[in-house]
């Protein structure tokens, strides 16, 4: 595309030719005026003054006879620049004036007329046209007084050169200037192209150059920065994201991947191998898990849950959870305990919401554990995943003092809040932040199953449903706190 | 532990009926897996790779469970749920679909399904489900009272009685021993639990159910020579009983 084609093509070069239009036709219009105006305002200058010599004439022949009307005629025609005049006798024929001749039956025809004529005293032939009124006098007498048009003519001849002149200054100033502002605009436009292309081919870093006028064009710029930025930000999360993923999904496909080997090395009977294909199993479960939370997560940051959505009362998913988690708590030797004292609507999704308090219990009962009763409660964790009955380990624990886990559900105002507090070790206040994001584990040691996702969902959960999820210090322990829109319409 | 609570699963095939099943996957390999597996457990699976094919076997045939993917070639597997739902063909369908989400489930079942399972799958899961699906249709409704050996459970004053002496239980005990006690002699799962006693879908991490199993055995159990309720390896629990 030549540079002057990607000019004409431009809407900045179409307006202006639009403009110009408009404006020649303004200019031309406004001329037409003016001159319609002028020649109508010398016309009646014309008739006045013919009107005036008339009146003036014929009361010269009224008072005296048609001698001294001829006399002044006669003196009157004399002057330099003078108005036509003739005074014809009863008969027809001129007895005074200074016209040489008229178009035929001018004379005969009382009032006004226009016509071409020449004076008496022009050598030439050329005719001019002039504006003439007859009367007649008493005694057959007539008389004729009338103006040259030439004025008019020239003024007519002045204002057509001035309607070309201007019409012409116009459409030249305004292809100028609309070729100046294309090119500005366009200059522009091209470095925004530029910079959009740029950030098309990879470069998300790229921003629309802003000139600081301040124009649409500037807001416009900057408005598509600002949404740049968010896209950047949103993509380094992302990529944030999915390198934790592929790093975390690494760890138990390379322990799944060990287990394979070490079976295969040196697995002897049958019961061996049957023992390594459950651990297998066992691990790929583990992961299943991990994807279906990651999915989870996902499909509650999408929104599509939404759908789902129906007012209850949040203490009933309370109860549910602490009811489900009741046996495990007691057998770790923790108390759960339920502080609901009233009702509390809400309006969500059920079931995401009971996993994303039973995820914070579960984790409660994992990290709370009373510090006396670590050792005890640790050999009931490795009984119970041996199978059952552990009871009696946790029974021993439960001996202990017995540190409580509380569930509670507090309408505030337009908010309603679901917490879980435990008495552990609690959280340090500069890592709290960073529990809540995907995959991470404070305690490093690996001896507590779970996938590192279970804050991370109910986080997720609690964005869903217009909420927040906050931690606070339970001094000692732990306090997570879900804090949801309250439905005050039920 | 006691020794004996605890069943290998090869154990609770013993006195099992075939059944037969009609699969309709378009994975030919997770469609030969599953027809192999069942056929080594004693039942006789088809398998049709397309919607309109299943479909008119479904209509036709006389299957015990019908196994249906959602997303499949011609005919997507909730499509053929409701045509043959419109047609009064009440065979029991289990879903089997990549799509766990709970909506996902709740669209299943809402189209004419009657259980459903997310894929990844562990076989003993679907298994179990299959076969409480067939007894379902085989007419073992709701009963007002279940017996299993000496234990007996009354649904109308909620009592549970195991030979002369009283059984106190807590409401989900109840619950949770009469749905164990509505399929003796079948293996139940934990999901299977989880779902239709506490109606909760989701994977709870720490595996609750367990603790909730072990308190319920101590009160019904513990004492006596024989027990009931029996853990089954790699698959879930099962009341029965031992003597028979």
């Amino acid at each position: 595309m030549t540079a002057l084609g990607k000019l004409v093509r431009s809407t900045a070069f179409w307006l202006t030719l639009v403009y110009l239009l408009i404006f020649a036709l303004y200019a031309a219009a406004l001329l037409v005026y003016f001159a319609l105006n002028t020649g109508r305002l010398i016309t009646e200058q014309i008739t006045e003054t013919v009107d005036d010599v008339i009146a003036e004439l014929t009361e010269q022949y009224t008072i005296g006879s048609w001698r001294q009307l001829t006399t002044i005629v006669e003196n009157r025609s004399l002057r330099p620049g003078s108005s036509l005049y003739l005074v014809t006798a009863p008969s027809g024929q001129a007895i005074a004036g200074n016209v040489g001749s008229l178009a035929p039956g001018v004379i005969d025809k009382v009032g006004w007329s226009e016509t071409v004529y020449r004076r008496l005293d022009e050598r030439e032939t050329a005719e001019h046209s002039a504006l003439v009124r007859v009367t007649q006098l008493s005694g057959g007498f007539r008389l004729l007084v009338g103006r040259d048009l030439e004025e008019r003519a020239r003024m007519r001849e002045v204002i057509v050169a001035a309607a070309r002149g201007s019409v012409a200054l116009v459409i030249v100033l305004g292809l100028a200037g609309g070729f100046f502002v294309a090119r500005r605009v366009l200059k522009r436009f091209d470095a925004m192209t530029e910079t959009t292309q740029r950030i098309m081919a990879g470069d998300l870093s790229g921003r629309l150059p802003v000139t600081g006028i301040g124009d649409e064009l500037d807001r416009l710029a900057m408005n598509l920065n600002d949404m740049l930025e968010r896209i950047e930000a949103l993509m380094r999360g992302l990529k944030e994201v999915s390198d934790n993923i592929a790093h975390d999904l690494k760890t138990p496909l390379t322990r799944l991947r060990n287990r394979c080997e070490a079976a295969l090395r040196s697995a002897r009977s049958e019961a061996e191998y049957r023992d390594a294909l459950q651990d297998m199993i066992e691990e790929s479960d583990g992961l299943i898990r991990t994807f279906d939370a990651l999915l989870m997560i996902a499909r509650a940051e999408s929104g599509h849950a939404r759908e789902n959505m129906t007012a209850f009362d949040a203490a009933e998913i309370v109860r549910g959870v602490a009811e489900l988690y009741e046996p495990l708590a007691e057998e770790k030797g923790l108390a759960l305990k339920i502080d609901a004292p009233g009702a509390a609507m809400i309006n969500g999704n059920r079931e995401l919401l009971s996993q994303a308090l039973a995820n914070l219990v579960d984790n409660a009962i994992k990290y709370a554990r009373p510090a006396q009763a670590e050792t005890a409660a640790q050999d009931g964790e490795n009984t119970a995943q041996n199978g059952v009955g552990a009871a009696r380990n946790g029974d021993a624990a439960a001996q202990m003092s017995s540190p409580e886990i509380v569930l509670a559900v507090r309408a505030e105002g337009d908010r309603v809040l679901l917490s879980v507090a435990d008495r552990g070790p609690g959280i340090a206040e500069a890592d709290r932040s960073r529990v809540v994001e995907r995959f991470v584990r404070l305690d490093q040691s690996g001896l507590e199953p779970g996938s590192g996702l279970g804050l991370s969902l109910a986080a997720a959960v609690a964005r869903l449903h217009g909420g927040a999820l906050r931690l606070e210090d339970n001094a000692p322990g732990l306090k997570v706190v879900i804090a949801l829109p309250r439905n005050t319409a039920a | 532990m006691t020794p004996d609570n605890s069943l290998d699963f090869a154990a609770t095939r013993v006195q099992h009926t075939p059944m037969r099943l009609l699969i309709i996957e378009d994975d030919r390999d997770a469609a030969d897996y599953l027809v192999k597996a069942f056929r080594e457990v004693g039942h006789v699976a088809d398998w049709s790779a397309d919607g309109e094919e299943g479909l008119a076997l479904a209509l036709d045939g006389a299957y015990d469970v019908l196994i249906v993917d959602r997303m499949l070639p011609k005919r997507d597997g909730l499509s053929v749920i409701t045509a043959l739902r419109a047609q009064n063909v009440e065979t029991p369908v289990l879903i089997l679909s990549a799509l766990g989400q709970v909506d996902d489930r709740v669209k299943g079942l809402r189209a004419g399904g009657d259980d459903y399972l997310p894929k990844p799958y562990s076989f003993a899961e679907l298994l179990a489900r299959i076969e409480v699906l067939a007894r379902r249709r085989g007419g073992r409704g709701e009963e007002t009272s279940y017996r299993v050996g000496d234990l007996e459970l009354d649904r109308l004053s909620h009592s549970v009685k195991r030979g002369a002496a009283e059984i106190d239980l807590q409401p989900r005990e109840f619950r949770l021993l009469e749905y164990l006690m509505k399929h003796a002699g079948q293996v139940v799962t934990r999901t299977m639990l989880l779902e239709n006693v506490w109606d909760y879908h989701f994977d709870p991490q720490t595996n609750v159910i367990d603790v909730h199993i072990s308190r319920l055995r101590s009160k019904i159990d513990k004492g006596f020579a024989q027990p009931l309720l029996h853990t089954v390896r790699g698959a879930g629990y099962m009341i029965r009983d031992g003597a028979r």
